[in-house]
């Protein structure tokens, strides 16, 4: 019985150019206060464009209907519940899209002095201390876009180390249950990928590591607490075998909704990691971005850091671009500052007592789920798990449903589906993870869910297989979309 | 199941010979495990080709998977029909859905592969079916 | 809850990391703050900044006017809160707006197929490179001088490891346009890219017709760059390019000291299996609705992993719909009167000025003067920021400053700026 929700009439919305038509507008400027000047004449006939064919012309009514229509399409966060494993998908407080908006903030200029960009240098610097007190890693940088983009700047950073040692060396080694960012950063900063596999507890196996860490391995990239959810236990040995032979350990900060507060990757042996604002620090998804990958690192590895870097000089905030080591740059100007005041925002409204409740709520809220769970779909791995959980699709896959399927049915419950498939390890994986920002209700709401989808799966298989079924798109055919590449719109000829 | 005139790799490709000419394809099994195939990527005719090493890739909507040549040679001729019916793969791996031809430069070779029944045999054991 | 779990005490939940890894003491961090604190804190360093200063810094980041219907739209909570549309069925609004995204940016830059956004210009570039590599087969690139300078670091940061040697072409010193005498030294046949921007650096528009005819005669591909996004309502755009990598920000994203930003890459059908990101396709569902999806995915890094075309994962979707919004609003005759007003506010400014360069230029130019500093610092005194020096970026042109003009520029404020020249 689906308790959640009942259908809804959204209305039809065409696209911008099927609603477009010549002279509409949407906008007025004010008459010019100084003399027009001739395009043709003032940049050469050749450089002058006739027009924009087909850009859409349509008024601010239509405009307006046009976006609030297509939102009324998607599921969000404020909506619901989105079980979504290592996204960390939890509220994203409203205070944060005020303060990021304040006008000397929001209209600040990269390139202006520095004498009047001191109050934006102040709130890099303060989140800079506090991402640092967090990771308990000795420097910060800010600059990276995205967690992608901060694994990037990572691994060139423990390659310019060893590249001063006299030799980068060859390979990253990888957990197999490691997201596919791990080994595409890899061949991107020039590096070969050895998988490290993960044993039946769901742990890397520390003998095979043992083995496989030789003067050729840069470094181990590895997420703790990994995929599953399940805590490296022998994370001490694991620095010490990669440090005895020069090795760095790179923590990939995905999962660090689960350590906050509690533990701190530079205690136990990271050298280098990332974070993602836009999980652990509730900066908005945004519907796919943007994020933003800070990278924190040990003192052998901050002669490498990006350049500039916010340096104090005297009683003000500098950047300092005499790096003489530093790897570069990993884009242009300081980062994604506008998503800095947001974390900074969270981390201020939690404070040290708040973000660690977090992170218990958050680890209590998916073992609940695990529990409530368990009788129903198949657990592969027995370890503890701390802020997720990954079950298959085993008992069901007798029935002939899939994972891809229950989470099509969890939609017409009223939810956004876990992640599916993922990770590689666990064949039909359900990955769950439901933050601190869950309430019992809606939990509850969830495991019945899945629940009554386990029932259905043994009595009416068909109707979990052909969902959803209550939504404005039936399931949509993504063989015919990628044989048959439509991607922009063309006017009728 | 298996047609018996092939020849058969662990990485589920089959080879059809014909004098010095072998034509190449993945299998059926291959196919399932894929699901619906989306593009093929082949290489250019005239390319070198060697035995175990990748030579092209077939993508799924959720997977890709390389394709290792069974052979060493040359490329002779792909087949083009895949490229705006990339389904046909799934339709007839043994058959229509083949994906290159090639001059063998080492006919021996083809002593190395697998009969049809002992292919049969290798992906039961792989799969437990 | 703890009961439904069998433990006493939420600390039971972590009992089983070793005692070594554990923090033994509460963050470092203070006591949480109120919202009122909090809005407090960062309008104080709000004021502490340059609210109420008019400015005439462009050099890659510019100011135009913030239409309020873009607020409004991404203000949404289905837009703001929202996930990465993988559940296309729950997803529609995102894909269909990244699928209108897509399509303004190719009728904006003459292109055929674009992605749903990179995370900026500057990245967007080394990303076209590493294209350009796996489609020619070749490796070296070379780049103009006058493509805005932090691009090119961070193109030479990407470089470093991918085997990619990146050569740079200089400038014409009196047009301050991209020496072609120098381009056709420098290119051979191992050169998979040329790549120029427009307008460049200086502001100066670049004469794309013929960097594209020398490279294609080398067998090379064209990559054109852009940050002035406003420039494409009168420019033509860059037809003869086989890649297009440019910064959206003019168009309604915040400056916000430099981030987060969207930047564009866009390119020919023919290239469009090679592209980096996220694109957006149109499909049907199972009742024969039009509906819309991710597609081409197996390029990307959840996939192909170490052999993923590259290793993003998020796009810029909200600042893309930012874009998109103010697309929207101002439409195809809006971008127009747009541009044209930039160009007529900064050639009125320009003309009061001695300029460095001939060439042709949009809404940015380069003045001469031997006393940069000096100016700077008498217009700061009025509540104006001026213009950038250029010697840090190009030693040969100390006695510069790069101005920028746009519709948002007042008359009296840029008759201050003339009178400080003289």
């Amino acid at each position: 019985m689906i308790r959640k929700v009942r259908p809804h009439v959204n209305q039809n919305e065409p696209l911008l150019f099927e609603r477009s038509s010549p002279g509409k507008r949407g906008y007025q400027l004010p008459p010019l206060d100084v003399p027009p000047v001739d395009p043709s004449t003032a940049l050469g006939a050749q450089n002058t464009r006739a027009e924009i064919a087909d850009f859409p012309e349509v008024s601010e009514v239509e405009a307006i209907r046009h976006f609030t229509r297509l939102s009324t399409h998607n599921y969000a966060i404020d909506l619901g519940l989105y079980p979504l494993g290592s996204c960390t998908m939890k509220y994203n407080p409203r205070v944060n899209e005020h303060v990021a908006r304040i006008e000397g903030l929001a209209w600040a200029h990269p390139y202006q002095p520095e004498s009047l960009s001191q109050g934006i240098m102040e709130i890099m610097a303060t989140l800079e201390q506090m991402l640092a007190e967090i990771t308990g890693m000795d420097a910060v940088t800010l600059q990276p876009a995205a967690g992608a983009h901060g694994e990037f700047t990572g691994i060139l950073m423990v390659r310019a180390l060893l590249e001063s040692q006299g030799h980068p060396r060859k390979k990253l080694l990888i957990p197999d249950s490691a997201h596919g960012t791990n080994p595409a950063t890899a061949s991107m900063a020039g590096y070969a990928v050895e998988n490290i596999k993960s044993n039946a507890l769901g742990m890397i196996d520390v003998d095979a590591l043992e083995r496989a860490v030789d003067e050729d391995v840069a470094a181990l990239m590895l997420t703790n607490p990994n995929t599953l959810g399940i805590f490296e236990e022998h994370i001490t040995r694991i620095a010490e075998i990669l440090h005895a032979k020069g090795a760095q350990l790179y923590v990939d900060g995905a999962n660090m909704n689960a350590l906050v507060g509690i533990a701190r990757p530079g205690d136990f042996g990271a050298d280098v990691m990332h974070l993602n604002l836009h999980k652990t620090f509730s900066t908005p998804h945004g519907g796919g971005g943007p994020g933003s990958g800070p990278v924190a690192v040990k003192r052998h590895l901050t002669p490498f850091l990006p350049k500039p870097r916010l340096s104090r000089v005297e009683t003000r905030w500098s950047w300092n671009y005499d790096l003489p080591q530093s790897i570069g740059r990993v884009r242009a100007f300081y980062g994604n500052v506008g998503m800095h005041i947001r974390a900074l925002a969270y981390i201020m409204a939690h404070g040290g007592d708040g973000l660690r409740n977090a992170t218990l709520d958050a680890v209590l809220n998916s073992n609940y789920l695990r529990v409530l769970l368990a009788p129903y779909y198949d657990l592969p791995h027995q370890s503890p798990t701390l802020h997720e959980c990954v079950f298959s699709d085993a008992r069901q896959a007798k029935r002939g449903v899939r994972t891809g399927d229950i989470a099509k049915r969890l939609i017409d419950y009223g939810f956004h589906p876990y992640t599916v498939s993922f990770p590689l390890i666990v064949p039909g994986a359900m990955m769950i993870e439901p933050t601190e920002t869950e309430g019992k209700a809606e939990l509850d709401l969830f495991v019945d869910a899945l629940i009554s989808i386990a029932r259905e799966i043994e009595e009416t298989p068909d109707l979990v297989l052909t969902a959803p079924h209550d939504t404005r798109t039936s399931r949509v055919d993504e063989v015919a979309a990628a044989r048959k590449p439509v991607l922009r719109w063309k006017p009728a000829k | 199941m298996y047609p018996q005139d092939l020849h058969y790799t662990k990485q589920h490709e089959w080879v059809r010979l014909a004098g010095d000419i072998g034509v190449i394809g993945i299998t059926d099994y291959a196919q399932q495990e894929l699901g619906d195939v989306v593009y093929v990527d082949l290489p250019r005719v005239g390319t070198k080709v060697e035995r175990g090493k990748t030579m092209g890739s077939v993508e799924s909507v959720k997977a890709v998977s390389d394709i290792y040549s069974p052979v060493s040679g040359e490329v002779i001729e792909i087949n083009d029909a895949l490229a705006t019916a990339p389904e046909k793969l799934n339709e007839s791996p043994h058959g229509d859905g083949w994906l290159v031809k090639i001059r063998l430069s080492a006919a021996d070779e083809i002593q190395g592969l697998l009969s049809a029944s002992d292919y049969e045999k290798y992906v039961a054991e792989e799969t437990g079916h | 809850m703890l009961q439904a779990l069998g433990v006493g005490s939420l600390e039971d939940l972590f009992a089983h990391l070793p005692q070594e890894v554990r923090l033994n003491r509460p963050l470092n961090i203070p006591r949480g703050k109120s919202e009122y604190e909090i809005v407090d804190y960062f309008q104080a360093r709000g004021d502490e900044c340059a609210g109420g200063y008019d400015s005439f810094l462009g050099a890659g980041v510019y100011r135009h006017y913030r239409p309020v219907l873009v607020d409004t739209v991404v203000a949404r909570s289905e837009f703001l809160t929202s996930y990465t549309p993988y559940q296309a069925e729950i997803s529609q609004g995102t894909l269909t707006t990244i699928f209108e995204f897509q399509t303004m940016i190719c009728q904006l830059t003459g292109m055929e197929v674009a992605n749903a956004s990179m995370y900026d210009g500057s990245t967007a570039v080394p990303e076209a490179a590493l294209m350009a590599m796996r489609l020619t087969g070749r490796s070296r690139i070379l780049v103009a001088r006058t493509v805005h300078p932090e691009y090119r670091e961070v193109l030479a940061t990407y470089a470093r490891h991918q085997g990619m040697p990146v050569l740079e072409i200089d400038y014409a010193r009196a047009s301050g346009a991209l020496d072609a005498t120098d381009l056709e030294k420098k290119i051979d046949d191992q050169t998979a890219a040329v790549i120029i921007q427009s307008p460049n650096f200086f502001g100066i528009v670049e004469d794309v017709r013929t960097a594209a005819e020398i490279a294609h005669r080398h067998g090379a591909l064209l990559i054109f760059v852009f940050s002035e996004a406003v420039s494409l309502g009168v420019l033509e755009p860059p037809r003869d390019a086989d890649i297009v990598a440019g910064e959206l920000q003019s168009f309604a994203i915040s400056p916000s000291y430099g981030g987060p930003f969207a930047g564009i890459l866009a390119t020919k059908e023919k290239f469009m299996r090679q592209m980096p990101g996220r694109i957006v396709g149109e499909t049907k569902d199972t009742r024969g609705n039009r509906a819309f999806c991710l597609t081409l995915a197996a390029r990307e890094q959840h996939i192909r992993r170490e052999r993923a075309t590259s290793n993003i994962c998020t796009n810029q979707a909200l600042v893309a719909l930012m874009a998109t919004v103010f697309m929207t609003v101002y439409g195809k005759q809006g971008l127009r009167e747009l541009a044209e007003q930039n160009l007529a506010k900064a050639h009125y400014l320009a003309g009061k000025l001695p300029l460095r360069f001939t060439g042709p230029y949009f809404n940015e130019f380069v003045v001469s003067t031997n006393a940069p500093e000096a100016i700077n610092k008498s217009l700061l005194e009025k509540k104006i920021i001026g213009g950038l020096r250029l010697d840090r970026y190009y030693p040969e042109l100390e006695n510069t400053l790069l101005l920028c003009a746009t519709e948002m520029s007042r008359r009296e404020n840029m008759d201050l700026v003339a009178e400080a020249f003289q």
